[in-house]
């Protein structure tokens, strides 16, 4: 690859998306592009494709047409080792998903051992790195029952963060969490895109997207339906779909 | 009452017969050896496959493991050993029981595994795959370790009956515990050696048991 033209192209250049579920039209010619560094924020009604969306930039759903690339890959060509191509993927889910078997430190060095190929003693060292990261370095040898939520989801995200990403996707990180536990995950949040982190944010926390959103997308019934800088979309939302949607949050 | 002693607990008869009552305990040992891990085994293979959806893989699947379970294994055993000389295969007694053993109990293990596997959210198949964990090395680090800890009890309590089945082969002449007894039994015109026999499986399963009835406790515990 041209490092001249690596600088320029975009982490996240999705065209065109569209999925099905049978006779379900689910996205409609979604088009997400996400430069590096940006942090790009999705919001919408429940229902109106967020996830789904998400899911296809990793592939854990293949679009019915249209193209994804990441970092240069394209996820959707039958010669793509997708599994290589997740690693500069990460994803944090709502429900944590967590390996309840394995310790936080166990969670965290699977994927660095069996993907990205470190030994034992090298994959320790860079989980408890990712730990001390979401500050969770004296919570290595718990087990996930052990921890709170907001504890949970950090250690989810050392373990994307760990094989160092080019992009995290964040799908509701902190919907499961009770209120006081928010704060934590999105310091953390906030700490990574300090980092200079490229991500994609589906989530409800409209202050979180004030204060450190890039961009802001709103999508309704599978396509998007207006974007731009947190300013524009909450201060001076041009649809009235979105006025709507945004109103109705107040609420 | 010493009359029944006397035809029951015959001392003397019972220290005749535990030479050969040995030899049988080993031949079991051996069976269940064979048997437990292989159909362990099996099992694995037919859990792991039931995942796939496909029709090519699903019907015969479904067909091979209903139609071992349904089979009374001691039939099976009997048409194994009759049969297989006549396709001019010759593996003797013992491995014939292993065969029959290995399609009877990998299915019923195999039934299990599949509810553990069923068990386990999606959300971990996708957070495992999310990182690059290929799909078999999700299965083996992230599914099956849990899946066996869900369904632990009933793995054991499956061995447990596997352990009690391996006296079907004495169907076939194989020198295992229960024909021993029973041998010793015909030469004695005594049942004391039945009565050793089932004492000694009493004292190799109670611990197993024992053993159980704490998985099921727990399992009860953490719901
Ligand atoms: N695997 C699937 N099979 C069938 N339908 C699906 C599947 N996944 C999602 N859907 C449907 O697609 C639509 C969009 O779902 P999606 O999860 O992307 O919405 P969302 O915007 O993330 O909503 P929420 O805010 O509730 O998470 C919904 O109607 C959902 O029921
Ligand atoms: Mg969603």
């Amino acid at each position: 690859m041209l490092s001249g033209v690596a600088t320029a192209r975009p982490i996240v250049d999705a065209i065109g998306i569209h999925k099905h579920f049978g006779a379900l039209h689910v996205l409609k010619g979604v088009d997400l592009v996400v430069s590096e560094r940006e942090l790009v924020f999705v919001i919408g009604p429940s229902g109106s494709g967020k996830s789904t969306l998400l899911r296809c930039c990793n592939r854990l759903e293949t679009p019915s047409s249209g193209s994804v690339m990441v970092d240069g890959i394209d996820l959707l060509d039958r010669r793509t080792d997708i599994n290589l191509a997740r690693q500069r993927i990460g994803m944090v889910f709502q429900q944590f998903n967590l390996y309840p078997h394995m310790t936080a430190r166990g969670n965290v060095t699977l994927a660095l051992r069996k993907v990205a190929g470190k030994s034992r003693a090298e994959a320790d060292e860079l989980a408890d790195a990712a730990l001390a990261r979401v500050g969770l370095a004296e919570k290595a040898e718990a087990y996930p029952l052990e921890l709170s939520g907001g504890q949970q989801q950090r250690v989810a995200i050392a373990r994307a963060i760990a094989l160092e990403p080019r992009v995290m996707l964040f799908d509701e990180p902190t919907s499961a969490l009770d209120p006081e536990l928010v704060g934590g995950v999105l310091a953390v949040m906030r700490s990574l895109r300090e980092a200079g982190m490229t991500m994609v944010v589906v989530s409800h926390e409209m202050a979180f997207a004030r204060a450190a959103a890039d961009r802001v997308v709103f999508m309704d019934h599978g396509v998007i339906v207006e974007q731009g800088t947190p300013a524009q979309v909450f201060g001076a939302p041009q649809q009235e779909r979105t006025r709507a949607f945004l109103r109705q949050l107040d609420h | 009452m010493e009359e029944f002693l006397f035809t029951f607990f015959n001392i003397e008869v019972m220290r005749a017969a535990s030479p050969i009552l040995l030899q049988g305990l080993w031949m079991t040992l051996l069976l269940i050896l064979a048997a437990v891990p292989l159909g362990l085994a099996g099992g694995v293979v037919l859990a792991v496959l039931s995942v796939f959806r496909h029709p090519m893989i699903r019907w015969p699947l479904i067909a091979w493991v209903d139609f071992f379970r349904a089979f009374p294994p001691l039939v099976l055993l009997v048409f194994i050993y009759a049969g297989l000389p006549f396709a001019g295969i010759e593996i003797g007694a013992f491995g014939c029981v292993a065969i029959g053993f290995f399609l009877n109990t990998s299915s019923y293990y195999g039934e299990i595994l599949r509810a553990g596997i069923e068990s386990i959210p999606r959300g971990q198949v996708e957070a495992a795959r999310s990182t690059g964990l290929s799909a078999t090395q999700t299965m083996g680090y992230v599914i099956l370790p849990q899946a066996v800890r869900n369904v632990l009890p009933d793995l054991v309590s499956n061995t447990l009956e596997v352990v009690k089945l391996t006296s079907i082969a004495s169907v076939v002449a194989l020198p295992e515990l229960l024909f021993q007894a029973r041998q010793a039994q015909s030469v004695t015109y005594n049942p004391s050696p039945i009565v050793a026999a089932a004492i000694v499986y009493f004292l190799m399963l109670w611990p197993v048991v024992r053993l159980l009835s704490r998985l099921e406790h727990k399992a009860v515990a953490r719901r």
